[in-house]
């Protein structure tokens, strides 16, 4: 690893670009983080608005709820980092708009939280984007078992997470394990940009 | 053949598999996977045909919910 202070590292993430997919408990977790960072720029994509439920691990607030996600995250990141270029998409991510939306990408991070969506990006992302790294959240359910957490790379592929456990009624997903899985990815992005 | 699966060896007393047949000797019962042969992904509709050779790295995913 190269050692460098903040000032350098800024300089070289103002002129990055990264893409995040869903802007859920994944999502808006790891903007901020790279928000925080000086990251030049973040497309943001998600459909859905901010519901009472979303708060015990999104990053957004009570009197957000009912709000466009979308809209919100580019705000919270605007109160934090007024620097970052947010690109915010207030639309449904699918596989003929994911390579539109991500295509300029350095990194992208997927961040949905349904199975189904997980395997289209990939399977979109490798064939369509074969060149950009994507960052993928896979299994962070529940709580406890920090030392099940972990990242590895399959070529351009990254995974991180404990690739075990599924979120369900009596394992639901919280702000800790979301938010050390998102900030796991924001760290790999960091990774890879800062090689 | 021997073949890498998941980072472990793995020997199995045939010239080649199916990834069909892998699945189902290794018992993944999964619904959603995503599968890399040597690095190259491999879509569920292909699962019956593609095959699985001699010293080839097999990577398999679970995708979980959650995020």
């Amino acid at each position: 690893m190269k050692l460098m202070n903040f000032h350098q590292i800024k300089e070289i993430l103002k002129n990055k670009i990264i893409g995040i997919a869903g802007c859920g408990g994944l999502g808006s977790n790891c903007a901020v983080a790279l928000a925080r960072v000086g990251i030049g720029k973040i497309i943001i994509a998600d459909f859905d608005t901010i519901e009472e439920s979303n708060l015990n691990r999104q990053y957004y607030f009570f009197d957000q709820i009912g709000k466009k996600k979308v809209q919100c995250l580019k705000e919270n990141i605007h109160m934090i980092n007024p620097n970052v270029k947010v690109e915010a998409h207030n639309i449904m991510l699918d596989s003929n708009n994911i390579v539109d939306i991500y295509r300029n990408c350095d990194v992208i991070v997927e961040a949905f939280d349904k199975a189904k969506m997980k395997q289209m990006i990939i399977e979109i992302v490798s064939e369509e984007l074969q060149e950009t790294p994507l960052v993928v959240g896979l299994g962070m359910a529940g709580w406890g078992n920090n030392n099940t957490l972990h990242s590895k790379q399959l070529d351009n592929l990254f995974i991180c997470g404990d690739e075990v456990r599924e979120v369900s009624e009596e394992l639901p997903p919280l702000a800790p394990r979301v938010g050390i899985v998102a900030n796991m990815q924001a760290n790999i992005v960091l990774e890879i940009l800062l090689k | 053949m021997n073949i890498t699966l998941n980072n472990r060896p793995e020997n199995f007393k045939v010239d080649n598999l199916t990834i069909s047949e892998l699945l189902a000797i290794k018992n993944f019962t999964f619904r959603m996977l995503v599968i890399k042969v040597n690095g190259k992904l491999v879509k569920k509709k292909e699962y019956a045909n593609a095959k699985v050779l001699d010293g080839d790295v097999v990577q398999i995913l679970h995708m979980i919910s959650g995020g």
